[in-house]
């Protein structure tokens, strides 16, 4: 028993401690634009992320989180040594840990995601054997990995290109803002809803009918876009700036849709990459509890509470530094870009949540960018970026595979 | 620890671009005190104009080397890389000229005749309208930037290009008439000193020959 209770001790520690760096660096992808484009000051930032990330980690995290605990490795074949699995979670762990902190102290855009899974699935060849792991699920997330920034940045071109088409290149875009801009504030609301409703909830034992579903998302859509229309109404034009900017008043228009979307982009990054704090927790939480490994119990509420808490440690010691750093540099990505980006890649990353899939944020966050850039609404993207993810890819995963059969055969030795 | 959004966006040419002609422009205006100065034959006030002049031009020259140090070959625009640098070295050539026909006249210490003074300063001011023009196009950039280059804006943009190619054709008419009443006295007047008129009527009229590529260069980007 002391051994358990050793193991969920260092399991909880690596757990926050991961949570807290994921709240502290990758949370502000979310809210720094809109604290650059002055949507929202940065304690209201802090603030809304802080709601909105727990949110997305408690009520939509339960999938990805599944996923990570028991999807990738063969959880039968640790019948008769579940103790081989817990080794190989916390292994996992300090090998993402690891590389992560190798990575950022190099600037490779390295995705935790990435690196975690690459974990996972390197100590689970190795350590225990090629057929431990479930390659054709791993295969499905790879795919994923591809999928969801091309998507995310697809959608993004089609829902600027509309901005384009029905509100910027207007005679009168100001009216035309103030006309559509609540149904893109609907827009927004809606589809992290639903796909909360419909596929996050079930993992917190809540069961709601599918029809039930759509009747609740159209709802909560519809308040939140009234209350949006009505913030947009009291937006009067300020003759002064319009002169030297005409796009001046419509931007603060999209600015209340901004909020939205951030609040969104916060909820859908809670929601996925709160299970690479706490996946590998749950894991061993299970095995520890039961003496063996079980893929049918849902995870407790509560570990997904303390992965949410920890992301919020990390916002609120250091995501506030990183917001205002971020939010100077990403000027460019004015409300009417911002929103795009931001709704494409929360739409993209809430959907992959609801389905259990763990994709990198950020990465998809980026697809979205370049999906507004080729919509020619960015002024300078540095493709080199794009070609240091491309080249993070390929290495993360052997990378993070390597570096926790190392930790895996050490933990082995050392651990009772 | 390097943000990944962070560094996706290089730097946006295009406040830096607006803020350069803003530069061209204001040392092209002070072509008419300067004028004005050497006509009334005060040359300390005239040297002192020329020196800002000679300041704005060196500080559009800097702003230029930071805005093409600042567009890497690795930047993924809307518009090519190439349509913009150009725009900015026609844009910095309104501030170079200043400094050139400036720079003649006080060096030569000339005096302009009386008789042509008059057409002379309306040449001159002309002239300055042109570049005061095209600072409104480029200014129209990041609007233009924002809608993709399509729509409204791009109309609102060729009618100011439209106003620029009038103004620069007038500024052409006026210098055929300040060449005129050149050529109606240059017999009085010392040979030499006559050719170098000449020089400064050819150079500022480049001015107005620069602000109207401006125009041009505004105009591919449409395209």
């Amino acid at each position: 028993m002391e051994a358990e209770l050793i193991y969920i001790g260092l399991a909880a520690v690596f757990g926050i401690f991961m949570a807290w760096g994921i709240g502290a660096n990758d949370v502000a992808n979310a809210m720094a634009t809109s604290v650059g484009s002055k949507a929202l000051t940065i304690r209201q930032a802090i603030l809304a992320a802080a709601v909105f990330e727990f949110l997305g980690a408690v009520l939509a995290g339960g999938a990805v989180t599944a996923t990570i605990r028991t999807g990738i490795v063969d959880a039968g074949l640790f019948a008769d040594t579940p103790e081989l699995l817990v080794y190989g979670m916390l292994a996992s762990w300090l090998a993402a840990g690891t590389w992560l902190l190798i990575a950022s102290k190099n600037g490779w855009p390295v995705s935790t995601t990435h690196s975690i899974v690459g974990a996972i699935v390197g100590f689970a060849a190795v350590g225990i054997g090629i057929d431990a792991v479930q390659w054709g699920q791993v295969g499905t997330i790879i795919i994923s990995w591809v999928v969801s920034p091309l998507t995310a940045g697809l959608i993004a071109f089609l829902i600027y290109e509309s901005v384009q088409r029905l509100i910027l290149r207007q005679d009168d875009p100001l009216d035309k803002a103030k006309r559509f801009v609540p149904y893109y504030i609907f827009l927004a609301a809606f589809t992290t809803t639903l796909v909360t409703l419909l596929k996050g909830l079930s993992h917190v034992g809540l069961e709601i009918s599918v029809a039930n579903s759509y009747f609740l998302a159209v709802a909560i859509a519809a308040a939140i876009a009234i209350v949006g229309a009505l913030a947009i109404r009291r937006i009067q034009p300020d003759p002064k700036l319009e002169k030297k900017q005409h796009f001046y008043t419509v931007e603060r228009v999209f600015g209340v849709l901004m909020i939205v979307t951030a609040c969104s982009m916060a909820f859908a990054h809670g929601s996925n990459d709160v299970a690479n704090a706490i996946g590998p927790l749950a894991a061993v939480i299970s095995v520890a509890q039961t003496g063996m490994v079980d893929s049918k119990s849902t995870i407790p509420a509560w570990v997904l509470m303390v992965g949410g808490s920890g992301i919020v440690i990390g916002l609120a010691t250091f995501g506030r530094h990183v917001i205002a750093t971020v939010g100077e540099k990403i000027t460019q990505l004015t409300p009417s870009r911002g929103f795009a980006a931001e709704l494409a890649a929360a739409s993209t990353i809430v959907i992959a949540s609801g389905t259990g899939m763990p994709i990198s944020t950020t990465h998809t966050l980026v697809g979205a960018v370049l999906g507004v850039g080729l919509a020619r609404g960015i002024d300078a993207i540095d493709l080199r970026v794009v070609g240091r993810i491309l080249v993070s890819w390929v290495v993360t995963v052997p990378a993070g595979a390597l570096l926790s059969i190392l930790f895996f055969f050490v933990l082995k030795n050392v651990l009772p | 620890m390097v943000n990944v959004l962070a560094s996706l966006f290089g730097a946006s040419p295009v406040q830096p671009l607006e803020k350069h002609i803003d530069i061209a422009y204001q040392s092209s205006k002070l072509l008419i005190p300067f004028f004005e100065a050497v006509i009334a034959g005060d040359w300390t006030k005239a040297t002192e104009i020329r020196e800002r002049i000679v300041a704005y031009e060196n500080e559009a020259d800097d702003l230029k080397k930071q805005i093409r140090l600042g567009l890497p070959k690795s930047l993924f625009m809307p518009v090519p890389r190439e349509d913009l640098l150009e725009l900015l070295l026609v844009q910095d050539k309104i501030a170079n000229r200043a400094k050139d026909v400036s720079g003649l006249v006080l060096g030569r210490k000339m005096q302009i005749p009386a008789v042509m003074a008059e057409d002379f300063m309306g040449f001159i001011r002309r002239t300055v309208d042109a570049a005061k023009q095209a600072r409104k196009s480029v200014r129209e950039l990041d609007e233009l930037y924002a809608t993709g280059f399509r729509g409204a804006e791009v109309n609102l943009v060729t009618n100011l290009i439209e106003e620029l190619d009038r103004i620069e054709t007038e500024t052409d008419e006026l210098q055929i008439r300040v060449r005129a009443s050149l050529f109606a006295v240059e017999s009085t007047l010392d040979p030499v000193n006559v050719v170098f008129l000449y020089r400064v009527i050819e150079l500022t009229g480049e001015i107005g020959d620069m602000a109207e590529r401006v125009g041009r260069r505004l105009e591919l980007l449409l395209s």
